[in-house]
């Protein structure tokens, strides 16, 4: 079959003939009805510490391994302390965005997930939960790019879309997908002299079959589109506030091309700061800052979309999580299993998902860290087709999920 | 035998070489490269590089790219000369640079020094901003930008990107580069930002083209990685803290920098180490920290933090009671590890010819590593006299960083800089997607070019090229009329090849020359007659421009 960008790439002659029409327009011959679903992939670089993200209060041996950066149990009426969930888990007072949400049933988490490959490397876990593949090096694309490969392609060249100043490993693959800082500065700036951009279209035009020619046609496919479409004049609606910092502004502008209709169905973003090895702190401090701006991004991005949030599924990852007890600086070092959230239309939310494996050193992975219950895997392949509708078997390649579904997702 | 077949096929084309070449063949010297570690036959590499391809293949590599009149400098001197004295950098006068380098004064300050006239802001003043009872301005006085922390780093990055347009010492630029990214930190994290231009200077510079092993134990003692890695924080179980603000406060074991150590620094992530061993290698680092961290900033190593216990890195033993020496003994056994030695073969091999590095040439490269106790300048060697090296495979088949691209364009347009026009263009490798010194996970940055290409940032190289061409960038002066002397101004045809000549030597292919001809009547474009910016209806900076944001520039 041949895909979308494997057909840029030899498109040469093809696309030639055309000469004239934006190629988003051309290809619409081929173009299958949109389902209009997005999924907005978050991941948090650094390994996040999931047992201060959403607390297991209710577990004996928490609050002992953790002398100071345990989090108090949760408190009715105290806002300063973490927000019971179900009597056992709490979110971190931090991400108090996040509970209307919660209790509207939009959002859930997925406890205790994580990769089968046991690597505390962050970069090769990022690599793996980002390709899917955990423990193979090889694979050359991401699970992301590949939820979608399989559809037929759409007239748009907005279908993946990352913003960032990198396309990340998930979206790498046949999907053509697009990265780009901002909106705003998406374009040639030449000021008067509107012939810069022609010039540098018809250099990329050229035929050659390689990375920098491919991109490039892309790039002024969606050049044209995002100034017919004004997206980045759109702005917050429903008095949402974003957060003034580069996660904040991702999910606005994510926001932005969801609302313009660009035909978006997958968008990633991402945080860094994570890797709290020193001074974590608990209900107040370093973790507690990150996730302040975390919760306060997610919780603009579903008040923004409003009623549009029933299409979209928003998904958290994090490479893996951090050791059970503190380490000699107030810290964590690197762990195994971690916390996801998953928010949005579809969601069957206010509920804590997976099996908790305790934190009674026997329960240890390794004697250290929390055990993985749930494959990411089996959580994300869920979402994906459940969400976007597609086929589970090319998106996690030689993954057969062995538990029941967590039935997640309506 | 697997030997002797390698060694005639370099031979082979070695002759080859020397049959076609201009310039001088380089020569294979037989017994480099004669090493255990060689046990399979390079598959052939494609035909080699020759003629005054060489030259430009070679300035593609070992420089930020070449400046009009390098490659007849180079052809006058001959390849393999030139290669050798970028091998030698104190041979080379680069007085220019340090004359450049003068006003950038933080970047010769100790780390006392900064920390006494870069002080971190006093708290209270935050809190009378706060409370209404100092205004901005009044702030900004008595808190003036340019005496706050942040300037150290910027001035580092400033004087980055002036080394890298401007020294003759080119090779040695690229391998600072190089090896600071290897053991990176992260300005922007804590004291680092106190710390980092020492730790360039101190660290990584001295040992650029030198020992491998010195780069190890120069990072480890040094107080940035020391804070960037959380070591100087990591001590025995149950140790309480001796003094400071945090006194009787518990510490311990922070596995950080050995993890680190192993992964990135050392053996790879498939160096066949195992979790036992990060805390083991941990344990042996307890005790080294940074005394007085906020006045003075120097290694010390304190015992009453150390784990005295016995350690087993590696299957070897470490007997207990070492001390200081327990870290020293963990950098000897690392870094005479095989594992190492490919580590590091394969991103030198990275950087210099392909994205996928030839395994051949990694395994003589490493052992270059292994013969020569972990020699840079051997290894460089063993990779510019390879037959991979100076392989049509190679040439122009790595695509520029977005810090490579920037100081490139500005070298092809035979431009310079200033200190605050240095500031301008590291913003624009940050735009372009390469932030300097703001590589936060210890990873640092990608040397592969498909983490580079994409929509938004290919924009921005485009945009870059528009601005550096047309003057936007006022302290970086780029000279265009002389880069298109010699030919003929009433003719824009032979405006646009000499052009082309001078900035992509023989890439241009022939639709890249049509579409810029086309150019060259833009009806925009109303001037009659020649003046300054070229030849009549032709606007020089735009193709220039054009030719900088093109395909066949972003290649190195």
């Amino acid at each position: 079959m041949m895909t979308r960008r494997t057909l840029l790439k030899a498109g040469g002659c093809a696309l030639v003939a055309y000469a004239g029409a934006p190629r988003f327009l051309v290809r619409t011959a081929r173009a299958a009805e949109p389902s209009g679903k997005v999924l907005v992939a978050v991941f948090q670089r650094g390994a996040v510490d999931g047992l201060s993200m959403v607390m297991p209060h209710g577990d004996p041996a928490y609050a002992g391994v953790r002398p100071s950066i345990a989090l108090q149990p949760p408190r009715r009426g105290e806002s300063e302390r973490a927000v019971d969930l179900d009597g056992f888990f709490a979110l971190h007072p931090a991400l108090a965005p996040l509970v209307p949400l919660w209790e509207r049933r939009a959002l859930a988490v997925v406890h205790a997930c994580g990769s089968p490959d046991t690597t505390r490397s962050h970069f090769d876990a990022q690599d793996y939960m980002e390709s899917g593949t955990p423990g193979v090096k090889s694979t050359q694309d991401g699970w992301l790019a590949r939820a979608i490969g399989g559809r037929a392609a759409k007239a748009t060249p907005f279908r993946a879309v990352a913003i960032g100043p990198a396309l990340p490993r998930t979206l790498h693959g046949d999907v053509g997908a697009l990265s780009m800082q901002s909106l705003d500065r998406f374009d040639v700036r030449a000021g008067a002299d509107t012939t810069a951009r022609q010039g540098f279209e018809a250099l990329y035009e050229q035929g050659v079959r390689d990375l920098l020619h491919g991109t490039g046609r892309e790039t002024f496919d969606a050049v044209k589109m995002l100034k017919s479409v004004r997206a980045s004049r759109i702005a917050p609606a429903n008095g949402a506030e974003y957060p003034r910092a580069p996660f904040g502004e991702a999910l606005r502008q994510i926001a932005q091309l969801v609302k313009a209709d660009v035909g978006l169905e997958v968008a990633f973003a991402d945080m860094q700061g994570w890797d709290t090895h020193v001074g974590q702190g608990a209900e107040r401090g370093q973790l507690a800052l990150r996730l302040r701006d975390f919760g306060a991004a997610l919780a603009a991005l579903a008040q923004d979309l409003g009623d549009k949030m029933a299409d979209v599924v928003v998904l958290t990852m994090s490479e893996f999580g951090r050791t059970v007890a503190e380490n000699g600086n107030r810290g964590t070092d690197h762990g195994h299993a971690t916390a996801m959230l998953v928010m949005g239309g579809g969601v069957r939310g206010g509920r804590v998902y997976g099996r908790w494996p305790g934190l009674d050193r026997s329960q240890l992975f390794e004697g250290r860290d929390l055990a993985v219950t749930t494959d990411f895997r089996s959580f994300f392949s869920e979402v994906a087709t459940r969400h976007l509708g597609v086929a589970a078997t090319p998106i996690f390649p030689g993954f057969r999920s062995t538990q029941a579904p967590l039935g997640i997702l309506a | 035998m697997s030997r002797t077949r390698s060694w005639t096929t370099r031979a082979l084309v070695c002759v080859a070489v020397g049959f076609w070449a201009f310039g001088g063949c380089i020569q294979v010297k037989p017994g480099e490269g004669q090493v255990s570690a060689v046990t399979t036959v390079a598959p052939a590499p494609t035909a080699a590089v020759t003629g005054d391809r060489q030259i430009l293949h070679a300035l593609s590599r070992l420089t930020y790219g070449p400046r009009p009149g390098d490659v007849e400098r180079v052809r006058a001197l001959g390849v393999s000369a030139w290669i050798d004295r970028q091998l030698r950098p104190r041979t080379i006068d680069d007085s220019a640079t340090e004359r450049a380098l003068a006003e950038l004064t933080t970047l010769r300050m100790s780390i006392p020094e900064l920390l006494r006239e870069y002080p971190r802001p006093d708290p209270r003043l935050r809190a009378q901003i706060a409370n209404g009872e100092m205004s901005r301005q009044e702030m900004l006085e008595r808190y003036p930008i340019e005496k706050r922390p942040v300037r150290i780093a910027d001035e580092l990055r400033a004087a980055k990107v002036l080394r890298a347009v401007t020294t003759e010492r080119q090779l040695e630029e690229i391998m600072v580069e190089f090896w600071f990214n290897h053991f990176n930190v992260f300005a922007g994290k804590g004291d680092v930002r106190w710390y980092v231009s020492a730790y360039e200077r101190e660290a990584i510079r001295p040992y650029a083209l030198g020992k491998f092993p010195d780069l190890v134990r120069a990072t480890a003692h040094h107080p940035a990685m020391l804070f960037y890695l959380d070591n100087w924080l990591s001590a025995k179980p149950d140790y309480r803290i001796q003094a400071g603000p945090n006194r009787g406060r518990p510490a311990g074991l922070n596995e950080n920098y050995a993890r680190e150590l192993m992964e990135l620094h050392t053996l790879g992530v498939d160096g066949g180490y195992t979790q036992k061993d990060v805390t083991e290698v941990a344990r042996a680092f307890t005790g080294w920290t940074i005394d007085r961290p906020r006045t003075d900033a120097h290694f010390i190593f304190r015992p009453g933090m150390h784990d005295t216990g016995e350690k087993i890195v590696l299957g070897h033993r470490i007997p207990g009671g070492g001390g200081r020496d327990d870290g020293e003994r963990v950098i000897e056994l690392l870094t005479r590890q095989p594992a190492t030695a490919r580590f590091v073969a394969t991103k030198l091999v990275r950087r210099f010819v392909s994205d996928t590095p030839p395994p051949a040439l990694v395994a003589r490269v490493a052992g270059s590593y292994l013969n020569t106790g972990g020699d840079i300048s051997s290894m460089l060697r063993t990779i510019f006299e390879s037959p991979e090296f100076m392989s049509e495979d190679a040439y122009r088949a790595k695509i520029k960083k977005p810090f490579e691209f920037v100081a490139s364009a500005v070298r092809a347009l035979g431009g310079t800089t200033d200190a605050q026009g240095a500031m301008a263009l590291a913003r624009a490798s940050a735009e372009i997607g390469e932030p300097l010194y703001q590589a936060q996970p210890p990873t640092g940055y990608a040397d592969r070019g498909e983490v580079w290409v994409n929509a938004g940032a290919l924009l921005a190289r485009m945009n870059f090229a528009l601005g550096l061409a047309s003057g936007r960038y006022s302290k970086v002066s780029v000279e265009l009329p002389a880069l298109v002397a010699g030919a003929d101004p009433r003719s824009p045809e032979a405006v646009l090849d000499r052009l082309l000549v001078t900035l992509v030597a023989d890439q241009a292919g022939s639709r890249t020359r049509a579409v810029l001809a086309a150019q060259l009547n833009d009806p925009q474009i109303t001037r009659l007659s020649p003046d300054d910016r070229g030849p009549a209806n032709t606007d020089v900076a735009k193709l220039a421009a054009l030719v900088i944001g093109s395909p066949e520039f972003q290649r190195r």
